[in-house]
């Protein structure tokens, strides 16, 4: 049997956007540059991608830039608008438990000479309004804020942070990256007074390789890639017809089964999580099961390493991680589970489960069954 | 406009009756080498001599570092070969070849023929003086010097004329496959990938050993030691790498075993399942990276009680060196960058925190006692479980 339980990394791209992309790569393969009628289909299709995606979020079609990925949006997002309103201030403000895509862009602008404000979060992993209002300064130009944390899946209250900045300055541009939240959880960038918002195609069974950026149309941007002028020039380069039109689609069917789908994904993590926890010496760290995303949970195993019981998975069939998969290839202790105060010893001891709805109860039943089996046997062997 | 390599080669020219044999050995890996280069080519051996013939454009720079990779060579000299169209226009050839080479003229010069063609109408004393005449006729600022000239220029008159005058060194060696096979316990560090390299270039054939251990150890662990061998295998030639599941023994001697010996134990039993494998394979000779004093496994006394195990002789090339030593090797052969992607092996997932570094034989002996109920089943086992992979460059 084989268990997928890594769908926070990636997930099993949807077929409809699969068949979709491949009409689109072998037939409708036109540049949507081109002055013929195949670049007027191509056209078309990133017409509908956009269509499909700004209804979802109830904004605005030219409020969508398409880009690579997650890490570009948050690329663009991030330095795009701090170059653009470094003239009313350098200060910005984000989460200590952001993805690296945040973390490492916000590195990078500090070494421009902004400064930046890093949120602590509680032991469940979450910011505290009293300290983003308390950060929050004149110089302020943008709060960056995730919605899903990817690693505990902590829901990040982001409705009530973006009017408490607005409240407090008008001006102050809200980032939120999305990328763990976007098909898990209904965002309406409007209401939550979010002015940016990105989306990765993979993590919502769609396309790798392509995302996209929604960019308020009030909002002051430049652009990081430069090129041909596609995208009103504030993204060069011809565009990924084939994954743009996959990511839409994909994004069409997460709604269209939206409450359906989440009462499952929630079915499922609360069966996981009491399965889990008859196992002794078991925290799940993060939230309680319906305050945190409905397909994350993260358990520590106390006397077992993480990369052993992820082998020992993997022999069985079932895919997991070790803290987040983007750590893989610099093996050190998650930054997330470190801010919210989980002890150093669990550290090596965490295991991510992320289900999809392809997920079904047979392969958490045979996932629980498996733990029960070899968590006694690792704990056996440990390093003396 | 080079369309020939001469390549020379320095040990294996002393050989005695077995010459031929080391030749062909040599012929031998210049054609594998030469397989990874754009472009055709063809080897030839005459007189004591190995050419290759360019037969399509190639890449000389390519081709070059390629040819560095075969050990027995000891120089490359690229050649030029021409038709032999009268003297006339062989001093013209000779004229571009030297202009072309070294641009800067005041250089002393020797002109050495060799003329294998003995009906070519000039002796080779005669071409000497002749061509050394033209030379200084071309470009007066060189001179000659008989003695110790800056430039030795070759020419050597055979059905096609040939001129070299430059030597860009080899590795040196002897050809793999003129000296054995032997086996290679192959980890994800950086000692044994040198240690195989270099014994590789003393022509001994290479054969390895690695010890896998699921769940502790990962599938990227294995494939590290699978890039490790590649790299080798560039030198060495194919490599034959043996994956042998060490699990249930290493948690065995875990249970019945004091965990300071750990280590110890287990490299004398993946000694004792290596020499098995490499009895099986023809191989005449065990390879390790170990050196003296590095870890805890490899103070004297340890690689004395390791050593116990073995009846095949332990080759240890780096016993002498120093970290920094190997570690230059490994970077001069391609290994370091994948050698310290942080994988864990199955030396260090149990390691102690002390483990013993002066272990006395016969209390590891009466400690290897705790394993006699099942260690002969979990050795078979682990020999059973050897997967071969053919590792080469493509």
């Amino acid at each position: 049997m084989e268990v997928y339980l890594d769908n926070s990394a990636t997930t099993r791209c949807f077929p409809e956007a699969a068949e979709l992309m491949k009409q689109i790569m072998c037939e409708d393969y036109g540049n949507p540059s081109s002055l013929h009628r195949k670049g007027v289909q191509a056209e078309n299709y990133l017409r509908t991608a956009k269509e499909t995606i700004a209804k979802i979020l109830k904004v605005n079609e030219k409020e969508i830039l398409f880009t690579s990925g997650g890490t570009e949006s948050d690329n663009l997002a991030l330095i795009g608008a701090a170059h653009a309103n470094c003239r009313r201030g350098k200060h910005l403000i984000t989460t200590s438990i952001e993805h690296p895509a945040i973390l490492q862009t916000m590195k990078y602008l500090e070494e421009e000479g902004y400064r930046v404000t890093y949120l602590p979060v509680d032991e469940k992993g979450c910011i505290r309004l009293e300290d983003l209002q308390r950060a929050i300064t004149g110089e302020t130009i943008l709060v960056s804020i995730m919605y899903t944390n990817n690693e505990v899946g902590s829901q990040q209250p982001i409705a009530q942070a973006g009017a408490l900045i607005k409240k407090m300055n008008p001006q102050i541009l809200f980032h939120v990256d999305a990328v763990q939240g976007f098909g898990k959880a209904r965002i309406y960038p409007k209401k939550m007074n979010i002015d940016m918002l990105s989306v990765s195609g993979h993590k919502i069974h769609g396309p790798k390789g392509v995302g996209f950026l929604y960019v308020d149309s009030h909002v002051k941007l430049k652009p990081i890639i430069f090129g041909g002028g596609q995208q009103g020039g504030m993204r060069s380069g011809t565009e990924n017809v084939p994954g743009i039109a996959g990511i839409a689609k994909a994004a069409q069917i997460m709604y269209d089964n939206y409450d359906q789908d989440i009462e499952k994904l929630y079915d499922l993590k609360k069966c996981f999580i009491e399965g889990v926890k008859k196992i002794d010496r078991v925290i799940v760290n993060g939230p309680d099961c319906m305050d945190g995303a409905p397909h994350i949970v993260s358990v520590s195993f106390s006397g077992v390493r993480s990369e052993v019981l992820l082998h020992s998975l993997e022999d069985k069939g079932i895919y997991v991680s070790a803290g987040s998969a983007c750590s893989a290839h610099k093996p050190q202790p998650s930054a997330t589970l470190m801010a919210m105060g989980v002890p150093k010893d669990l550290l090596s001891s965490t295991i991510r489960f992320s289900f999809s709805v392809f997920t079904t109860m047979e392969e958490i039943n045979y996932t629980l069954e498996t733990l029960y089996d070899i968590i006694p046997m690792l704990r056996k062997y440990t390093r003396k | 406009m080079f369309t020939a390599f001469l390549i020379k080669y320095a040990e294996i020219g002393v050989k005695g009756k077995n010459k031929y044999l080391f030749e062909e050995a040599l012929a031998k890996q210049v054609k594998y080498a030469l397989k990874r280069c754009e472009g055709e080519f063809k080897v030839t051996r005459t007189e004591g001599r190995i050419y290759v013939h360019a037969l399509t454009g190639f890449d000389f720079d390519e081709t070059v570092n390629e040819l560095k990779t075969v050990f027995g060579i000891s120089g490359i000299c690229p050649v030029i070969h021409v038709e032999d169209e009268g003297f006339e226009k062989l001093s013209r050839t000779v004229i571009d070849y030297m202009n072309e080479n070294y641009p800067d003229k005041n250089i002393t010069f020797k002109v050495n023929t060799r003329r294998a063609r003995k009906n070519y109408p000039m002796d080779s004393q005669q071409v000497n003086r002749e061509m050394g005449g033209v030379i200084l006729d071309a470009f007066p600022e060189m001179r000659v010097d008989v003695h110790h000239p800056d430039v030795m220029l070759h020419i050597e008159i055979r059905e096609k004329i040939y001129i070299y005058s430059m030597e860009i060194p080899g590795p040196g060696g002897m050809p793999v496959g003129s000296n054995g096979k032997a086996m290679l316990l192959l980890s994800g560090g950086i000692d044994s990938p040198v240690a195989g390299y270099m014994i590789a270039k003393r022509g001994v054939k290479i054969d390895a050993v690695y010890f896998h251990a699921p769940p502790y150890t990962s599938d990227r662990a294995k494939q590290k030691v699978v890039d490790l061998a590649r790299q080798v295998s560039r030198y060495s030639g194919p490599i034959y790498l043996h994956t042998i599941n060490f699990t249930d023994i290493q948690l065995y001697i875990y249970e019945k075993c004091p965990h300071e010996e750990l280590t110890i134990i287990m490299r004398r039993y993946m000694m004792k399942i290596a020499e098995i494998i490499a009895k099986e394979n023809e191989c005449l000779g065990l390879i390790t990276g170990e050196s003296i004093g590095q870890v805890a496994s490899q103070t004297v006394q340890s690689l004395a009680v390791t050593n116990e195990v073995c009846t095949l002789p332990v080759f240890r090339p780096l016993i002498g060196f120093d970290k920094m030593e190997i570690v230059d090797v490994s970077e001069k052969i391609g290994t370091y960058e994948t050698s310290i992607l942080p994988y864990e092996d199955c030396c260090t997932i149990f390691v102690a925190k002390h483990p013993v570094t002066k272990p006395n034989l016969n209390i590891i002996k009466r400690h290897e006692e705790n394993l006699k109920e099942k260690i002969d089943e979990l050795v078979q086992q682990a020999l059973d479980s050897d997967v071969v992979e053919i590792i080469k460059v493509d």
